[in-house]
């Protein structure tokens, strides 16, 4: 039987990329965790929309969405080897995608004259929304390429 | 969100020879002398840009009617925007999950790698744009027709709908999104490993139900609330 390792070629692989997966924090599960927090919130909000509800429980999602963002951030801050350069030039392009459909949303909350406390929540929960979603695309993709580290050099 | 199932992808292209190209000549394809078309071989993957380009001029002329949708509030324009956009979410969702991915499951590697580079680029500007189109649309609707107040009589089939669109929003953004850009770029690499393709593409699988039930559930809460 042929093992993985023995069709292999030398050197940087593919198998690196996948054994490099152990070493990695789980940015990605953390980030669906901020999302579900996040969307939570906004269902929260949105099925009181209209009457003057409690604003705990959609405050303390959004706190708790934001703290994981917050511990997810640094542990992947905290990576030395990944590849940084595919990772931003995804990060940029889908924050700028996010931000332009949160801001459609915003808007939307903002022509409607929503009160000022529920916009400010709205507002920070589209903000997580539109910073964690790029977070978990950019690393999906990433973590998968060879980090600047490895790479061969010329 | 549903997309196209690409999983056991085959031999794994680099573990031994360099994926080819679209675009390029090599000896043993149609454009050069040698073995047959057919002939056992690594997948070829063609060219293919993973965000095409052509199409942002279309979703920045669609969010910008949605904009002046909701400025204008008018009913027709909200109308069109979240049941036109709602309507073709849900059906390309369940056409993908039940039609297209099945007999795309049944189809050879080749082809398999073939529809995926064509498509699914298309599907990362058709879906958000399709689902800012409905959601935008679909809030300032509901709050011109006075159905997102809690006095709305049918209050408890609205939060529902928000409950399933939730969900779907995380399968969506959380688990099919990720993999499907992973997908793409991995299919970008020049040595595209299948066995990894294979595996991020089973998450569409484990979902495609999942997101099938909340799109028929959406379907009969929308249909419900509209008949009122």
């Amino acid at each position: 039987m042929t093992t993985a390792q023995e069709t292999m070629p030398p050197g940087v692989g593919p198998d690196e990329a996948d054994l490099r997966q152990r070493n990695f924090p789980p940015v990605a599960r953390l980030g669906a965790l901020t999302l579900a927090l996040t969307v939570a919130g906004g269902v929260l909000m949105a099925a009181n929309y209209g009457k003057a509800p409690s604003l705990s429980a959609p405050i303390a999602l959004a706190a708790a969405a934001g703290a994981v963002l917050i511990v997810n951030v640094i542990l992947l801050s905290r990576v030395k080897e990944f590849a940084w350069t595919p990772f931003f030039r995804v990060l940029g392009w889908t924050l700028l995608a996010y931000f332009v459909i949160a801001g459609i949303l915003e808007f939307v909350f903002v022509f409607d004259h929503t009160p000022a406390h529920e916009l400010a929540l709205f507002s920070v929960l589209l903000f997580l929304f539109a910073t964690d979603v790029p977070l978990i695309l950019a690393f999906s993709v990433a973590r998968w390429q060879v980090p600047e580290v490895l790479t061969p050099s010329p | 969100m549903t997309d196209t199932v690409l999983t056991d992808p085959g031999p794994t292209p680099d573990t031994h020879t360099p994926a080819t190209h679209v675009g390029e000549t090599h000896p043993g394809t149609a454009a050069g002398v040698g073995p047959p078309a057919h002939a056992p071989g690594p997948p070829v993957i063609p060219a293919f840009s993973i965000v095409p380009v052509r199409g942002l001029p279309i979703v920045a002329a669609v969010l910008i009617g949605l904009i002046v949708a909701i400025a204008t509030n008018s009913l027709w324009a909200l109308d069109f925007f979240h049941v036109g956009g709602g309507g073709l979410w849900t059906s390309i969702d369940l056409f993908l999950g039940f039609i297209v991915g099945p007999i795309l499951g049944s189809m050879s590697v080749q082809s398999r790698i073939e529809f995926t580079t064509r498509f699914m680029p298309k599907m990362l500007l058709i879906m958000p744009t399709l689902v800012a189109m409905t959601l935008g649309a679909g809030f300032q609707l509901a709050r011109h027709l006075g159905n997102l107040d809690a006095t709305y009589p049918h209050h408890g089939w609205l939060v529902a709908s928000y409950v399933i669109v939730a969900v779907m929003a995380v399968i969506a953004l959380g688990l099919l999104e990720p993999a499907n850009l992973a997908v793409l770029f991995e299919l970008k690499k020049p040595r595209p490993n299948g066995e990894r393709i294979g595996r991020l593409m089973k998450v569409f699988i484990y979902t495609a139900g999942i997101t099938g039930a909340m799109q028929i559930a959406t379907i009969v809460i929308m249909t419900f609330l509209a008949s009122r």
